[in-house]
């Protein structure tokens, strides 16, 4: 079997730190080759050294058997290596053949040739199957057809190596099983493709081979076929994952929130969340499974303040909390973990340290009539940053943007669950962290339910909701259709409720309990 | 090379490039170089007369620095701090004339109308951000004329139609005899010692105070600040408003200090457009814009000497000038510069 592409001890090395210490990998024609690492394990070091970003200081690269220097992306196109980047590099109010030949602009006397482009395009779309308007405008189309364009952007050029970097991170479960029917349309048009990923079941249904790297050290290569995601996780993390987090029987309590016929609308003025009830106890976990875009974002901004409610109530701890200020609510003891944690959970141009003290930063002992103690403030942060193993190059003043996604979660959660709140709201807390990271945030959520804390859990993962909730309530079209008892359903049924066909099958419409 | 030679080197070489391309300027327009330098630096250190005007003349520049600073690390373009600072001078000016006090009660007052003046100058266009999103840019911009426009009408009202108003008493002077004495005669007054005041007030409000906090927070990232029970809104306008207080007390200095009257204005006095300038070359840090100031303050005082003692036109000074902030606005390329080079002598090694 040939192999396109071969790095083979390679050894990049940023002053003591060494970022990837003999690597090796090797990728046949024809195949989809899993990248697979934690966050910060050295996966994108690699890329940018084939990609000609870095110079290796050992090991070498083949690009088809032969020896080559990539000393620039230039040459790394030239050798038909193109990437799909995790963000985009897309103007957003050009065309999509505007996107795919800037730079690289066919012109005929003078002025560029667009309508050849256009054509070019959509031919390659059609062969491909990818299904992408050229004319239209990139701010007008979804996250998922962008990434298309990204991908036309590399095969318009040439390229018949394609790099996908972490593709599925901000895409929906449908855009997900799209994607992964792309990919293969690319392979059996004789494409190879490299898939950087810390996300063990798309590598199990997509790839062939799956190299690992830990810590910046290649751990090696395995046949997907040969193994499992139990075996995989325990390679890049080096040691036994748990992917079903321990916990003890849930022993629901009082009451802590409580809302009533809620209705709330979006910024257009349309009912997302409908007529919708729901309960949840001290001392357990209710998870809000659901397919995005079904209400949730507005029914947690309901429930934070941070969106007015058209209709209905929310009561926290039987006070009435609906239409109050986000400032009012937070202090009447609701945490929340923002959906978005680089919108509106963190101030990324902050240090990490002020970020931690986000919600406290005007009381004491932080503050006195005003001025801020920053000596406390770091103090508080470095408690935090120990006790949630929150991981940055210079602690507490290191900038929130420097930091991985995990360490900033991490952070994030240490500072809403150290306020002590009665009610945690955590909205998608796990999204684009590895296993890692997902294992120490489900535990943490756990702790909170077992010190007698009701937790609200919103999440697009089954997985997730299954295995961590203690009640499911199952949101579509912005009312609850149905609750059920984690270990009394199963994916399908889920699945079914998900996209509204209970219906039929059971009266209970809106109600929970 | 250390960080902190990069630091030093960078706007050291910075300053001597510009008074190098300043001299080919002067040079082949067929002025003596060596000659025009010299009257610049006469015009700023000569004597004790010069040096005292050169400080007289950063003082305005320092309000104007720190108002366009202190909006721009909230997230605002104060582009109004020239509107701001007239309405401030003419306010000051008509306190100063139009009441007897006695001076502990009437500069303070007179500096409180300055800034209220400039305060609410600014006020406007930030309520119009918060509640309208009408671009601060553009309403800051426009109030700049009608700032221009109400100030001379309003001359004309106090005065009684005259083109200027009566000089201040004395009571609200911040001229003093001993700083005269000490200057021969010039017009430096007692404002510097309010500059360097303000530059602490900024510090302290943007790097201790919970409102600081706030302030930058919302000028980062507006989402995340809502999220954490901060009020947008609020914080926006307060941010435009004591940018404008800066920007007011910097005219007067004006009122108090350096004229004591306000004449009709036939332009923009080019003080709160320079902010801009000051702000950028101090990195909107209060104490990078008293640097800032300095630069340009005495720049511009010592330009003055230029043609009397050199012959070299004003129109060829206000070039140099410009060259010389130039290449310290762009101290980033002789930074990238002296890396590489550092980096490349690494390699060799």
């Amino acid at each position: 079997m040939e192999y396109v592409i071969e790095m083979l001890g390679i050894r990049k090395q940023f002053g003591d730190f060494v970022a990837n210490d003999n690597i090796t990998l090797q990728l046949k024609k024809g195949e989809i080759h899993a990248l697979l690492g934690e966050n910060g394990a050295g996966k994108s070091t690699l890329m940018n050294v084939l990609f000609g970003l870095y110079q290796p200081e050992a090991g070498k690269i083949r690009v088809r058997g032969k020896d080559v220097k990539i000393t620039d992306p230039n040459v790394a196109n030239k050798l038909g290596i193109g990437m799909v980047h995790q963000h985009f590099m897309l103007v957003e109010n050009f065309t999509v053949t505007e996107n795919i030949i800037l730079g690289n602009e066919p012109t005929k006397m003078g002025t560029i040739n667009i309508k050849d482009a256009s054509k070019k395009v959509q031919a390659l779309s059609e062969q491909y199957g990818l299904n992408v308007d050229p004319y239209a405008k990139i701010e007008d189309i979804s996250v998922g057809m962008q990434q298309r364009v990204e991908i036309l952007k590399t095969l318009y050029r040439g390229a018949d190596i394609i790099i996908f970097d972490e593709p599925t991170a901000s895409l929906t479960p449908q855009e997900i099983t799209e994607l992964m029917q792309i990919m293969k349309r690319l392979i059996a048009e004789g494409k190879s493709i490299i898939l950087i990923t810390h996300k063990l079941n798309e590598i199990m249904e997509v790839s062939d081979q799956v190299t690992v790297i830990r810590k910046g050290k290649g751990i090696g290569t395995v046949t997907t076929a040969e193994t499992n995601p139990t075996e995989l996780a325990e390679l890049m993390v080096g040691r036994q994952v748990v992917f079903k987090t321990e916990k003890i029987a849930a022993n629901p309590k009082e009451v802590v929130l409580q809302i009533d016929s809620l209705t709330v609308a979006d910024n257009r003025g349309i009912d997302k969340v409908k007529n919708l009830n729901l309960t949840v106890r001290a001392g357990e976990i209710v998870g809000i499974a659901g397919i995005d875009g079904n209400g949730q974002s507005e029914l947690i901004e309901a429930i934070t303040g941070l969106r007015k409610a058209k209709n209905g109530h929310i009561k926290l701890n039987g006070k009435e909390i609906t239409g109050l200020k986000p400032r009012k609510i937070t202090e009447s003891g609701v945490g929340h973990i923002p959906q978005d944690r680089h919108k509106h959970g963190l101030v990324l141009d902050f240090p990490i340290g002020h970020n931690i003290a986000l919600q406290t930063y005007y009381n004491k002992p932080i503050s006195k009539n005003g001025v801020i103690d920053y000596k406390k403030v770091n103090e508080f942060a470095r408690q935090i940053i120990e006790q949630y193993d929150v991981r940055s190059g210079e602690g507490e003043m290191s900038l929130a943007r420097s930091l991985s996604g995990g360490n900033q979660q991490k952070a994030i959660i240490g500072r809403e669950v150290e306020r002590n709140p009665d009610l945690l709201i955590a909205a998608l807390p796990t999204r684009g962290l590895d296993v890692g990271a997902i294992e120490f945030i489900h535990k943490r959520l756990i702790e909170q339910r077992d010190k007698g804390k009701a937790v609200l859990l919103i999440s697009f993962e089954l997985d997730e909701v299954m295995n961590v909730s203690d009640q499911i309530a199952v949101i579509y079209d912005g009312y609850i259709i149905d609750t059920v008892n984690p270990h009394e359903t199963n994916e399908q049924e889920l699945g079914l409720l998900m996209a509204g066909q209970s219906l039929q099958d059971n009266k209970k419409v809106g109600g929970t309990q | 090379m250390s960080k902190r030679m990069v630091n030093i080197l960078v706007p050291l070489i910075s300053i001597l490039l510009g008074l190098i391309i300043g001299a080919i300027v002067m040079a082949i327009s067929g002025f003596n170089p060596i000659d025009g330098y010299m009257a610049l630096w006469n015009g700023i250190f000569m004597d004790t007369y010069t040096m005292g005007e050169t400080v007289r003349q950063i003082t305005p520049y320092i309000f104007s620095g720190l108002a366009v600073a202190f909006a721009f690390r909230t997230g605002l373009f104060n582009i109004g701090v020239e509107g701001q600072l007239i309405m401030g001078w003419l306010a000051a000016a008509w306190v100063g004339q139009a009441f007897e006090l006695p001076a502990v009660v009437h500069v303070p007052l007179a500096l409180i109308a300055a800034a209220s003046a400039g305060a609410l100058w600014a006020f406007i266009p930030g309520l119009l951000k918060a509640k309208l999103q009408v671009h601060e840019v553009i309403v800051t911009i426009m109030m700049n004329y009608t700032a221009l426009h109400v100030a001379n009408a309003l001359i004309g009202v106090i005065s009684g139609g005259e083109e200027r108003t009566e000089k201040i008493h004395e009571s609200a002077s911040l001229r003093s005899d001993l700083l005269e004495s000490m200057t021969d005669y010039s017009r430096l007054h007692w404002g510097f010692i309010v500059a360097l005041l303000a530059v602490i007030v900024m510090w302290f409000i943007l790097q201790r105070t919970t409102l600081g906090y706030e302030l930058k927070a919302v000028g980062f990232n507006k989402n995340a600040s809502e999220y954490a029970g901060m009020n947008v809104n609020k914080n926006i306008i307060l941010a435009m408003v004591i940018s404008g207080s800066f920007a007011g007390l910097g005219g007067a200095m004006e009122a108090l200090g350096t004229f004591e009257n306000m004449s009709k204005l036939h332009a923009a006095t080019g003080i709160g457009f320079d902010g801009i300038a000051v702000a950028l070359l101090g990195a909107n840090q209060p104490f990078g814009v008293l640097l800032g100031a300095i630069l340009f303050g005495a720049l511009k005082n010592g330009g003055l000497n230029m043609p009397s003692e050199a012959g070299v036109p004003t129109e060829i000074v206000s070039i140099v000038i410009a060259l010389i902030i130039f290449f310290v606005a762009s101290g980033y390329i002789i930074r990238v510069a002296l890396e590489r080079f550092g980096k490349k002598r690494k390699e060799e090694k």
